[in-house]
């Protein structure tokens, strides 16, 4: 018997995802109580009007950044697969960002540590996720994503197939 | 101070200094901020009769008290002001995206951009760090290439830009100034004071916290707005978007078509928003901070305007579409990329188009003057191509760069009765014949003619009154809404949103005490509303605008509509405007020369702008019954 991946990371839809930076502004109120997007642990980006996505910790296995820091200042929770930063040990020194294919650990602008995406802990759920107003934002598994991202495949190729059929007489 | 930065900054291109001064926070709590503080700040550092692209003219920019929270729709606004190139009054321009918030977390209310720079210069505003950098590498680029120029030489892809594109460098008089690569500051041709500047762009960026004064509360606020705006008061923005209005309008027979020659339009479900949605829309996004999205991301996938991809809006649609009896939407969406390419406001750019289209069909303008353009109503290659020479200010866009109004007086033979036009802003998509509350606020409207300085259109196409019919009433109907609306542009929220606001005033005030921690009452901000609507209109006044002005376009006024349908035979006559204006000037409690009394200033707390109408009210007297 195998053991279905059960950690749930925050992931935007990109068909939904309209780049409003509301999660932006919802983090940073979370968890410094303003509005700063520099603050924030989950960041939106704009390529052009038609991509947009906000990014941010994906809970990665075997996460690089981890693997990156020269201090062990971070660590990966067994259980929630969340990234913990040990303030004291960390020094700012940037390897975790650069080994982070996503840009999703920062370097906070006052405390001059790395800070990133925790789901929330305090509160219970990720408030992106709850807050944001075009429902883009899910936690979810990437055995789930896998699924819907098959079905959306699948969905497609059908109605290919039934344009093809409509097509004959 | 909660929600206000607190400070302004002047930049001097002329000497290249700059400082910051502190917000004077009477000014806040009396204009508000955006628009209101924006023509405060704008009487105070110019002189009466100034050019407007004179370095004497200043470019202001300001943001409101809401602006960098979450508020949906609020946190993401700025808006220009300065002296219009077009109407010789009130310049001023709003525009979203995310560039307003970036101002806010650097730490400034307005920005206000005095002199003229030697050579082509942009301001980089970096928190503190304010500094005036070559420009030349970026003269002749459009402002979406600009944004791009400067993020990659400054080294951070989050800095905010606003910018002119090639048609403000050259003064086009309808240029406009605009930021997150598609979104306008459009009206009354701002972009082309700031290109008298030598100014070609101004980056952002900000670092600071925004804070609010009551956050728990605020926040529960916000997300009851974004419950509302998920609702039916902001549905239409969210499904077919205002394009929708292409067939509710033509319905009415209220769709200026073909330079008003028509009201309504044959090729209107060619062009509807419903047509508009189901071919071109590949996307729908939003603004910073946005809780409801309007911007329809139009795509065109095949046939000669293939790959072009632009946000489309009903304005801008009506006025290259149907005003130029265009009825073909891939054309139209090249349109607008060439308007956004050039940064040319495509309202203005369609009604020129339209207007030259007329001048063609009537012999007044020949292929030869439009340098072999066949400007025949219809042609969509001809929008194009006029478009591009208007950008170019290349032939006959020369003279059509100057807008309608001054267009029409140059090219002569009768050509100024084809321009469709108030205090030289060309009109929008409104048949002012067949909609008298609203003929009547875009007659009195401070920048000129212009839909979104009151919304009074609602009134007669909601069927609320008979939109035929002027009628005494309608002047207090128009002060009212004018009041809500420049509130809207001066807290800066979105004007989509205002249906969410169920009880307006009361929700405004609401909101601003959240954020500010100024207690105010819903009758102190309607005031506010109403002050900010007398200092627009003294602003007016002091550079010589007067009921004269306060009139509707040729056609509007001589040319019944000649279409079969409810408004056949419907025009403005002079005693009917005449009608109107008085008893709006009543309703102010202004002179029958529409201008504020003394009595009226001191009552809205103005005494200080006392001076600009002393010697000008003579011997009228308030208008009276």
């Amino acid at each position: 018997m195998v053991k279905i991946h059960e950690r749930k990371f925050v992931s935007a839809d990109p068909e939904k995802c309209v780049g409003c930076q509301c999660c932006e502004y919802i983090c940073s109120m979370t968890k410094g109580k303003s509005f700063n997007p520099l603050k924030s642990r989950i960041r939106v980006v704009r390529i052009n009007q038609l991509i947009n996505l906000a990014v941010t910790c994906r809970l990665c296995e075997d996460p690089p950044c981890v693997t990156a820091c020269p201090r062990d200042a971070l660590t990966q929770s067994e259980e929630t697969g969340v990234i913990n930063v040990d303030e004291d040990k960390c020094n700012g020194c940037g390897w975790c960002i650069e080994a982070c294919d996503y840009g999703a650990i920062m370097l906070h602008p006052e405390d001059k540590v790395v800070f990133v995406c925790d789901l929330c802990k305090e509160q219970g759920e990720p408030q992106c996720v709850k807050w944001c107003p075009e429902e883009a934002l899910e936690l979810v598994t990437s055995d789930v994503l896998a699924q819907k991202a098959r079905i959306t495949a699948v969905k497609k190729l059908f109605q290919e197939a039934i344009k093809e059929t409509a097509k004959k007489p | 101070m909660y929600g206000y930065a607190g400070r302004v900054l002047h930049v001097d291109l002329t000497t290249g200094k700059t400082h910051v001064e502190p917000l004077n926070e009477d000014y806040a709590k009396k204009y508000i901020g955006g628009i209101g503080l924006g023509i405060r700040l704008w009487l105070d550092y110019s002189k009466p009769g100034v050019e407007p692209f004179s370095p004497e003219n200043p470019l202001i920019l300001a943001i409101g008290p809401i602006s960098g929270s979450v508020w949906p729709t609020g946190g993401n606004g700025h808006a220009f002001v300065a002296k219009s190139p077009q109407s010789y009054g009130v310049g001023e321009a709003k525009s979203h995206g995310s560039f307003g918030t970036e101002l806010k977390r650097a730490g400034y209310d307005a920005v206000i951009f005095k002199g003229k720079a030697e050579k082509p210069v942009y301001v980089w505003i970096d928190d503190d760090s304010v500094q005036i950098l070559d420009a030349a590498h970026l003269m002749g680029k459009s402002p979406a290439d600009t944004e791009d120029t400067i993020r990659e030489e400054l080294g951070d892809y989050y800095i905010r830009v606003a910018a002119i594109g090639p048609a403000g460098e050259k003064l086009v008089r309808i240029a406009c100034i605009i930021n997150d690569k598609s979104r306008a500051a459009g009206r009354t041709g701002l972009g082309a004071v700031m290109g008298s500047k030598n100014l070609k762009a101004i980056a952002v960026r900000g670092t600071r916290d925004i804070t609010v004064a009551k956050p728990d509360e605020f926040m529960e606020y916000v997300k009851e707005f974004h419950e509302r705006m998920k609702g039916p008061a902001a549905q239409k923005y969210r499904t077919l978007g205002t394009p929708e209005n292409v067939l509710v309008h033509n319905s009415l027979s209220c769709m200026p078509t073909r330079n008003y020659n028509n009201s309504r339009f044959e090729g209107a479900e060619k062009v509807s928003g419903e047509s508009l949605n189901e071919r071109f829309v590949a996307k729908i996004i939003g603004c910073s901070s946005c809780a409801m999205r309007c911007e329809h991301i139009c795509v065109v996938a095949e046939g000669p305007y293939k790959g072009t991809m632009q946000r489309m809006e009903y304005e801008t649609l009506w006025a290259m579409g149907p005003y130029c009896g265009v009825d073909r939407l891939d054309a139209i969406i090249k349109g607008m990329d060439l308007c956004n390419y050039y940064g040319i406001d495509a309202i203005s750019a369609g009604v020129i188009v339209g207007f030259a289209m007329d001048c063609y069909e009537n012999g007044i303008l020949t292929q030869k003057d439009l340098g072999e353009v066949d400007a025949r109503f219809g042609n969509h290659e001809a929008l194009v191509q006029l478009i591009e020479k208007i950008g170019k200010r290349e032939g006959i866009g020369d003279i059509l760069a100057e807008g309608v109004k001054i267009a029409g007086e140059k090219i002569g033979n009768g050509a100024d009765k084809l321009a469709q036009h108030i205090k030289g802003v060309e009109v929008t998509g409104y048949d002012l014949r067949c909609l008298k509350t609203a003929a009547l606020g875009f007659a009195v409207s401070f920048r000129g003619a212009d839909h979104n300085r009151h919304g009074a259109y609602a009134f007669d196409v909601k069927g609320k009154v008979n939109r035929l019919v002027a009628e005494k009433g309608r002047g207090k109907m128009v002060k009212d809404m004018e009041d809500v609306y420049t509130l809207i542009d001066s807290f800066i929220v979105c004007k989509f949103s205002r249906g969410a606001y169920y009880k307006e005033l009361e929700d405004m005030t609401k909101l601003y005490t959240l954020v500010t921690g100024f207690e105010m009452t819903p009758e102190e901000l309607k005031r506010s509303g109403e002050r900010i609507n007398n200092v627009a209109r003294l602003f007016n006044v002091r550079e010589g605008l007067g009921r004269k002005d306060d009139t509707l376009p040729y056609k509007v006024m001589h040319l019944p509509i000649p279409d079969e349908g409810p408004s056949k035979g419907a025009y403005v006559s002079q005693e009917e405007l005449d009608l109107l204006l008085d008893d709006y000037y009543m309703a102010r409690g202004w002179t029958r020369e529409g201008i504020p009394t003394v009595e009226k200033l001191k009552e809205l707390g103005m005494d200080d702008l006392i001076p600009i109408v002393e010697g000008k009210i003579g011997e009228t007297k308030e208008a009276e019954e």
